[in-house]
């Protein structure tokens, strides 16, 4: 691509379609999955959209038809529940196709509630015991570079995770082995199972926090695209020995307005006849 | 509340002074043939030869003899820190990368702080881990904190694990190359520093998920593992004098249990069982054993030496072993008991 820092290895036909088309379509194939699930993370699902457009269709070397493929950029999932978020991606991505979002969360299904590596193509790692992704991250990340891989290995965690201690062993290893190939995403939606997570245990300051394991650290509105964009870019692009994290401060539910001024709470609460509503509403946001 | 669970005392009898045995102590006796170190050089000879062998520590390189691999192979040794939970995450994507990690560190910290990330990040996936750990159950006189009774008891429930608990230096030596090439996690205890040499007495080949045979004898059939297998070797050698005949039923392989060999040693009958192991009489070798037992609808008159279900006191090493009934003596003590 034009600024260098991309390398899709996927059909070109999309590629003229823009981040914003992209997350409103994560967005959508969410909302689809809540819809015949009847329940779901959705509110975390439309919060994260923009950054996995970013993340997708912008940032990641992959082969859609080739998740294995030894050269492409990892993309760990610690917290399982996220799963909606990125079936919705892989599907918008082409890995997963769009018709299998009919069984998401039922028996036998490719697409569990909580994201699992043994049943999904593109799904990296078992998630859902949060406070694992960024230490196996570290493992992966020195196994690239005894391989002399440049594949980079980025690992989006929540901000309720960072309570995880393991989380903060993995930080100082990473900083330890100078782990270049390492771009942290934190999805800070100051809200975890039990309420908002600085009142439940505040991880503030997060960039400073970083920073001070010697990490490369930015934070950045994680529902504004182009902020995300010019984020993951700076990570990328960075020369420096350092490990990197973007934090991305998003807002729950994110695109629906009317569950955006609902309560916020972990598991938004989404009655049976608000899916078709909220897919309306997606499409009055949808870019033009 | 009681300050102290002893009594206060001025002096130490002379003559009975014992010191507290060292992390690092060696469990041979004096005058028995040993072996240093023989599972870092062991890893450090198949990674000769073996390219994705790399190897990780929390801290305890040098207690696990895992810096024989280090020194002879520097750039694939990855000391990780004191920080047990990366250390087996960062081996679980070593892992997912291709390569084969030997993860080191006491068999503490890897069975009661690192569980869950065994659980999820290596055993879940399946992946090719070696979880390689220093000191279990008995085996070193600091207490609690570093004596890992019940590992085998926290581990024995987790699926797709395989869980080794070797006899001797050869036996580590010959496990430490079965996991090497086995594909899929696996736990090893270690006896690390001068490890005895027993087995080459024997017609003995150790092989994952079997269990061999290493004497017959008409009373009592042991079935033990780890170093236990030492003390019975020794118990019915002794016990031969007593007229009490000692089979030794050698079961390096706790999961998977080598139903075949057990029950076929147990068919045989008017054999006491004594099962042995290094561990809380709780949900280790012997429990496992009972249940195949009782799955098979065979009731043999059934005993366990075991630890235990406490958490052990200090200090030296003998004094303990004596306390808690696994040296070579108390076992011979206690099976002429059972036999009367």
């Amino acid at each position: 691509m034009a600024d260098g820092t991309t390398e899709f290895e996927m059909p070109r036909s999309g590629s003229n379609v823009s981040l914003a088309e992209r997350a409103y379509r994560i967005r959508r194939h969410a909302v689809r999955m809540g819809e015949v699930q009847g329940q779901g993370y959705v509110g975390q699902a439309l919060g994260i959209a923009d950054v996995l457009a970013v993340a997708y269709f912008h940032a990641l070397r992959y082969r859609p038809d080739e998740t294995l493929w030894e050269k492409r950029d990892r993309f760990l999932l610690s917290i399982g529940h996220y799963a909606i978020a990125l079936y919705a991606a892989l599907i918008e991505a082409g890995v997963l196709p769009e018709e299998e979002l009919e069984t998401y969360g039922t028996d036998d299904s490719r697409m569990p509630m909580s994201g699992m590596a043994a049943y999904t193509p593109g799904m990296e790692i078992t998630g859902g015991s949060l406070g694992q992704g960024l230490g196996i991250a570290v493992g992966m990340c020195l196994g690239l570079k005894r391989k002399r891989s440049d594949s980079f290995v980025y690992n989006l965690l929540s901000d309720g995770e960072l309570g995880e201690g393991s989380t903060w062993e993995a930080a100082m290893s990473a900083a330890h082995h100078k782990l270049d190939n390492l771009i942290a995403i934190v999805d800070f939606n100051n809200q975890q199972a039990d309420g908002p997570s600085t009142a439940t245990l505040s991880s503030e300051p997060v960039t400073g926090k970083f920073e001070a394991f010697g990490w490369h650290a930015q934070r950045v509105d994680g529902n504004d695209i182009e902020a995300v964009r010019a984020a993951f870019d700076i990570a990328r692009d960075l020369k420096e020995t350092r490990p990197r994290i973007i934090v991305c401060d998003t807002r729950m539910a994110k695109g629906v307005p009317f569950l955006e001024a609902r309560e916020i709470t972990h598991f938004i609460r989404v009655e049976p006849d608000e899916w078709t509503l909220a897919l309306e509403a997606l499409e009055k946001g949808r870019p033009q | 509340m009681r300050l102290s669970k002893f009594e206060p005392r001025q002096a130490v009898i002379a003559g009975e002074r014992k010191t507290t045995s060292a992390m690092i102590a060696s469990i041979a006796p004096d005058g028995i043939p040993t072996r240093s170190a023989p599972f870092g050089h062991t890893l450090a000879r198949l990674a000769h030869h073996r390219n994705g062998i790399v190897g990780l520590t929390a801290d305890l390189a040098k207690y696990t003899d895992l810096h024989v691999f280090a020194q002879e192979h520097p750039d694939r040794f990855y000391q990780m820190g004191m920080a047990e939970q990366v250390l087996m995450s960062a081996a679980a994507g070593m892992a997912r990368e291709g390569f084969t990690p030997f993860a080191t560190t006491y068999a503490v910290f890897a069975s009661r702080r690192a569980y869950d990330f065994i659980c999820m990040a290596i055993a879940e996936e399946k992946l090719d881990v070696k979880i390689v750990c220093a000191l279990p159950g008995l085996t070193t006189g600091y207490g609690p904190s570093h004596q890992a009774t019940e590992d085998i008891a926290i581990f024995r429930g987790m699926p797709n694990l395989t869980i080794i608990d070797p006899c001797d230096a050869i036996d580590i030596e010959q496990a430490t190359e079965a996991i090497a090439d086995h594909k899929g996690p696996v736990y090893m205890r270690l006896l690390r520093g001068k490890v005895p040499v027993v087995l080459d007495g024997y017609d003995y080949r150790f092989e994952i998920g079997k269990a061999r045979l290493l004497r017959e004898g008409a009373d009592v059939l042991f079935i033990s593992s780890g170093l236990m297998t030492m003390r019975v070797l020794e118990a019915a050698k002794a016990l031969e004098s007593d007229r009490i005949g000692c089979a030794v039923l050698h079961v390096p392989t706790i999961k998977p249990l080598d139903a075949e060999t057990i029950l076929t040693a147990a068919r045989r009958t008017g054999r006491m069982v004594v099962v042995a192991e290094n561990h809380t009489l709780i949900g280790g070798l012997g429990e496992g054993v009972a249940a195949l037992l009782m799955r098979e609808g065979m009731s043999p008159v059934f005993r366990q030496i075991a630890l235990p279900d406490e958490f052990l006191d200090a200090g030296a090493l003998p004094t303990l072993h004596d306390r808690y009934g696994i040296s070579t003596a108390e076992v011979a003590r206690r099976v002429r008991e059972w036999t009367k």
